[in-house]
């Protein structure tokens, strides 16, 4: 069955979208991306080491031609600083979708709904394709929408908790009155946390610590791409109705 | 090397001697920096990388160069 992942008109194979922060090197990160078969990475940008000329760089692991990167804002508590960022990263390599975090606390690590508003206008207009992770009010989502987002991502519970979705309904009613693919960005925890996501109907999650901070990030990684499957199989098969009594599975006649 | 003046730019934040007259596409090579992996601003402005090769830095310029990094 053909259940292809579009954002911004692109078609992408998985719904799992993968943070490439936390790692113990590149190579760890690299092999945790290859195992989670995730198309799109999200990538931050930040100042060249000028005194270390030897230092790594993510793309000779990560090959941008062969997996799309997701400039993030990850960081920015202004939408000055989360403008700047996304033009810098729209002239490394003409990367037009992009993901707008603008923070409006350092301990919840909250959006600033106001900021992030005012921000994906401003990029929408300059022809930026506008992914926003955002708090769990529809009424914020739908003004998202309404100024152009191509993707609304509101957190589950705090970015790097763990603490997994907190908020199943409001998640629900965001999916529900949503007219662009809805992702879970934040808060996802384990395996578990990303199926419900996916069983709630949203489109998609975007997952960094709980695949970075895990023991074998690797084999989380891959856990991650079976529980992103399975959640969506299981939204699109549409579950049994529960029952308050038991009901048995073997038939009852001719019982011996 | 003496006998050419030094002009003192703001590089990522931090004090950094050229040769006057130095563009910023000199600036690059000699921090063995691939243009095609970074972005660059000068005094707050993007510069776009064909215009690299022209642009004469100056004393109290400030620049920027950023890259791409792991991120969630």
């Amino acid at each position: 069955m053909e259940d292809n992942f579009i954002i911004a008109n692109k078609s992408f194979n998985s719904r799992l979208i993968v943070g490439t922060g936390k790692y113990k090197d590149f190579q760890e990160t690299a092999n945790a991306v290859k195992k989670s078969q995730a198309d799109i990475v999200t990538v931050a940008v930040r100042r060249v080491n000028i005194l270390d000329k030897n230092q790594p760089l993510l793309m000779d692991y990560l090959d941008p031609k062969k997996i799309t990167y997701l400039p993030n804002t990850a960081g920015c508590f202004t939408s000055e600083d989360a403008l700047r960022t996304l033009r810098l990263a729209r002239e490394m390599g003409d990367w037009k979708l992009v993901k707008l975090e603008v923070l409006g606390d350092k301990k919840t690590l909250y959006p600033n709904m106001i900021e992030t508003i005012k921000s994906t206008e401003v990029l929408v207009k300059e022809g930026f394709e506008v992914m926003v992770y955002c708090t769990d009010d529809p009424i914020m989502t739908k003004r998202l929408e309404e100024v152009g987002a191509c993707a609304i991502m509101p957190l589950g519970s705090p970015i790097g908790s763990g603490l997994g979705i907190q908020n199943t309904t409001n998640i629900k009613i965001i999916k529900e009155q949503s007219s662009v693919p809805v992702i879970v960005d934040a808060g996802l925890g384990t395996a578990s946390d990303a199926t419900i996501a996916m069983e709630l109907g949203c489109d998609g999650v975007l997952i960094n610590t709980a695949i970075a901070e895990s023991r074998n990030p690797v084999l989380m990684a891959e856990s991650m791409r079976y529980a992103v499957i399975a959640g969506r199989k299981s939204f699109l098969a549409e579950r049994m109705k529960k029952r308050n009594y038991g009901r048995a599975s073997s038939p009852e006649k001719n019982l011996i | 090397m003496n006998n050419l003046n030094v002009a003192k730019i703001q590089l990522n934040g931090d004090p950094y001697k050229i040769n006057e007259g130095d563009s910023l596409e000199k600036l690059l090579i000699s921090l063995k920096i691939q243009k095609g992996k970074v972005a660059v601003e000068v005094n707050g402005h993007i510069v776009e990388r064909k215009k690299y090769e022209n642009l004469i830095l100056n004393n109290d310029d400030k620049v920027e160069i950023v890259q791409f990094i792991g991120g969630g």
